[in-house]
């Protein structure tokens, strides 16, 4: 490939760019030398959380592996925008067969490549969601189970998005959506429901389980690499706000991302083999309704029918998060 | 070289002998030996190199066969019933796809009510997913289908279904003629995949497809299958040459020359067709047998021609068309439209019901009458069906059909037949 201009920023420590770091420091995504795994052209909403965390993990996962990746991808809408026939955005070897078994037919890619003596080649496979903690989540857990050498990628966008904003087990509380629409006693997505599958995950003792978000860059361009240097069943959740679904505005995906994190409602961390050995701490800290206002999915939350209980019950879940994974630095008095 | 063995078994050593590279098993009866045999072959080291893989669902071990195969990897696996339901959206996946994978299914009834025993409404339920399905009559057969398949597949890039008869004949300790690894070498060449994931040659596979291009890949499919028609027979006599003995094929005829009534079926009841069929020859009756191995492919000229010159035939099949009548009879039909042939449908066999020649030796006599209606319910008890229907119709909450024809007949399945 030849030269590629790279444009270069310097707004902020979590920028693409950044200049003012050391060469070492930068993110691979700023180097020209990156593979442009999922290549422009594609047809990604504006503002589309999903296509950017995939092309930060995957290009992160190629540079890991000397460009050796196989991915694997549920149906969904990363498949749907990358791939309208007869044209392709992925530059690496990619097969798409069903909603439910991405896990599964990573696992037989990666058997194939063991069987063939190709221990060079590392497999991925990627889903919304939906593909992974509801349809795909037999698959996922008996690939996690067999610890199949396998790094499995979900970009959590709080639901179906694909098929029109309907509701999965990871859309959060109070959210409206297609299937949860804020009518009636307990408008939005019901409290007390839901999957944590980053957890659930830890609790097949894998060798490795992280979440991120794709307003640090860094971070998880760090994990992929992490995910990468291990071998066995890897699961890495990657937080990517949907603009259509959500009802924001497609300039405010890396915003709302931070903020989810910085409000403790989306919890950054990393563990190995089930115990829990790092996590992002919060910067500063913000409540989680200001991340929530920018987002139409919430708006029946506030203005005149507010309602301060609902907003302080997911203050609530929020506040254990930082609790349990020690979201905050301890204070010094 | 010879050697009594189980169906399973016989199965399993031959698939081995196919050097498959990925295993994908879960069980279901009456499949588990073959891949319980193949898991052992594995795990010992005499099946290598060869990834066998525990999976948790059905759905997930056609899902890793369809990855393992696209990663360019001879992929095996098997399945009975409910199992071939439950992964029947990979199944059309895989054909979709153009993945060459051979399954096992060991033919057992569908439920409810829930049934391990044989029939064949398993695999006909996929009949139009793509697949190719050959019928074992034997497990001499079945073997040796196995062997032919996996290069039908490859050569085709189309999966297979080699289908045998769940416990009659995987369950069944026979005299079969394993070959040798130099045979099978010399007849299953290398997986030269048409289509391979691999970083050195990136492939986008499995992308979405509109109007544009859809009814194109899916004739693709079919026209694969026109194509193993002409195939079979080759790779069937190209079979004998190597292995020396008649396996495979299209269509086999018994005793047809001069039958002015045939009787065509599927699997090992074919068995029992052929015997009743020699005693009714041995008193001067003009009957003959049409075994079908093609069912998809279904070799339409080909049981035309089998039937042509005979005045009636009837199919027995151990399927039913629920509210119409047989699957395979309909197929056969198609194949005589404009012969004016009398065709008669026999369901016989659901559920593991024996089909015992008496039944057949009066069937036979009634079809050579012309005295048999157009679906005949072979042996159906219709006493216990009548009894419920009018129960049905006293009674609205009449409460569940199965256990109350079970009570009706107080008896257990394992002191009947």
């Amino acid at each position: 490939m030849g030269f590629q201009p790279v444009k270069f920023y310097q707004t902020g420590t979590f920028t693409v760019g950044n200049r003012l770091l050391a060469a070492d420091e930068r993110s691979l995504q700023s180097g020209e030398t990156r593979s442009n795994s999922i290549n422009s052209g594609h047809r990604a909403c504006q503002g589309c959380g999903e296509a950017l965390g995939a092309r930060y993990a995957i290009d992160a996962a190629m540079a890991a592996s000397n460009n050796q990746v196989i991915a694997a991808n549920a149906t969904g809408c990363l498949e749907v925008f990358s791939t309208p026939y007869p044209e392709s955005s992925w530059q690496v070897p990619w097969i798409h067969s069903l909603f439910g078994n991405a896990a599964a037919v990573a696992t037989g890619i990666a058997a194939a490549m063991k069987v063939k003596g190709r221990t060079e080649v590392r497999v991925v496979a990627q889903g919304g969601d939906g593909g992974t903690t509801d349809i795909g989540f037999g698959c996922l857990s008996g690939m996690f189970e067999r610890n199949d050498d396998v790094l499995y990628i979900c970009y959590d966008n709080g639901g179906y998005m694909n098929t029109g904003v309907q509701r999965s087990s990871a859309t959060p509380p109070a959210a409206r959506t297609a299937t949860t629409m804020p009518v009636g006693p307990e408008p939005g997505n019901p409290f007390g429901q839901g999957k944590n599958v980053p957890e659930i995950a830890m609790a097949h003792n894998i060798p490795y389980v992280a979440t991120a978000t794709v307003a640090d860059l860094r971070d998880l361009e760090y994990k992929v690499r992490k995910a990468m240097s291990m071998h066995g069943a890897r699961y890495i959740q990657i937080f990517v706000p949907c603009p259509l679904g959500w009802g924001s505005a497609s300039h405010d995906t890396i915003r709302l991302a931070r903020m989810a994190k910085e409000s403790g409602t989306f919890p950054v961390f990393e563990a190995e083999y089930g115990e829990v050995t790092g996590v992002l701490k919060i910067r500063h800290k913000i409540s989680v309704d200001e991340y929530m206002k920018p987002q139409r999915r919430f708006a029946h939350l506030f203005g005149k029918n507010a309602n301060p209980e609902t907003i302080a019950r997911i203050q609530s879940i929020a506040d254990r998060n930082i609790r349990k994974y020690g979201l905050l630095e301890e204070e010094c008095n | 070289m010879l050697k009594q063995t189980e169906g399973s078994k016989a199965v399993a050593e031959a698939v081995a002998l196919c050097r498959p590279e990925v295993i994908c098993a879960y069980p279901i009866s009456p499949q588990t030996h073959i891949v319980e045999a193949l898991g052992e072959m594995v795990k010992s080291g005499s099946l290598t190199p060869c990834e066998f893989i525990n999976v948790e669902s059905e759905f997930a071990a056609m899902s890793v066969a369809i990855g393992a195969s696209a990663a360019g990897a001879r992929s095996y696996t098997a399945t009975a019933s409910q199992g071939l339901l439950f992964m029947a959206e990979a199944v059309y996946n895989a054909s979709g796809l153009g993945l060459p994978i051979v399954m096992t299914v060991a033919n057992r009834a569908i439920g409810a009510p829930i049934n391990i025993w044989n029939d064949h409404s398993d695999s006909l339920s996929q009949r139009d997913s793509g697949w190719m399905q050959l019928f074992a009559e034997t497990n001499q057969e079945a073997l040796d289908l196995h062997i032919q398949a996996f290069r039908l597949a490859e050569e085709l890039s189309m999966p297979i279904m080699v289908c045998m008869d769940g416990f009659i004949l995987t369950h069944a300790f026979e005299r079969v003629d394993m070959p040798s690894q130099e045979q099978v070498d010399s007849y299953l060449p290398r997986f030269e995949p048409r289509q391979v994931l691999d970083p050195a040659e990136p492939v986008s596979i499995g992308a979405m497809v509109g109007p544009e291009a859809f009814m194109e890949v899916r004739y693709l499919a079919h026209a694969k299958q026109m194509q193993a028609l002409e195939r079979i027979p080759q790779l069937s006599a190209q079979f004998k040459e190597i292995f020396g003995r008649d396996s495979g094929g299209l269509v086999r005829t018994y005793r047809t020359e001069d039958a002015e009534t045939i009787i065509i079926a599927m699997g090992s009841v074919l068995g029992t067709i052929k015997d009743t069929v020699d005693e009714m020859r041995a008193e001067g009756h003009k009957i003959g047998v049409l075994g079908i191995i093609s069912y998809r492919p279904f070799p339409l000229e080909q049981v035309k021609a089998a039937l042509i010159n005979c005045r009636r035939f009837v199919v027995l099949e151990k399927s039913l068309a629920v509210g119409m009548g047989g699957i395979v009879a309909t197929d056969v039909r198609m194949a005589v439209t404009g012969t004016g042939l009398k065709g008669y449908t026999a369901i016989a066999g659901l559920g593991g019901r024996p089909i015992t020649k008496a039944s057949l030796h009066q069937l036979f006599r009634q079809a050579e009458l012309d005295e048999l209606p157009q679906v005949t319910f072979l042996d159906l008890d219709w006493d216990a069906v009548n009894k419920q229907l009018e129960r049905e119709r006293k009674t609205r909450r009449s409460g569940p059909a199965a256990e109350n024809i079970l009570h009706d007949k107080g008896l257990v399945s394992a002191k009947f037949g």
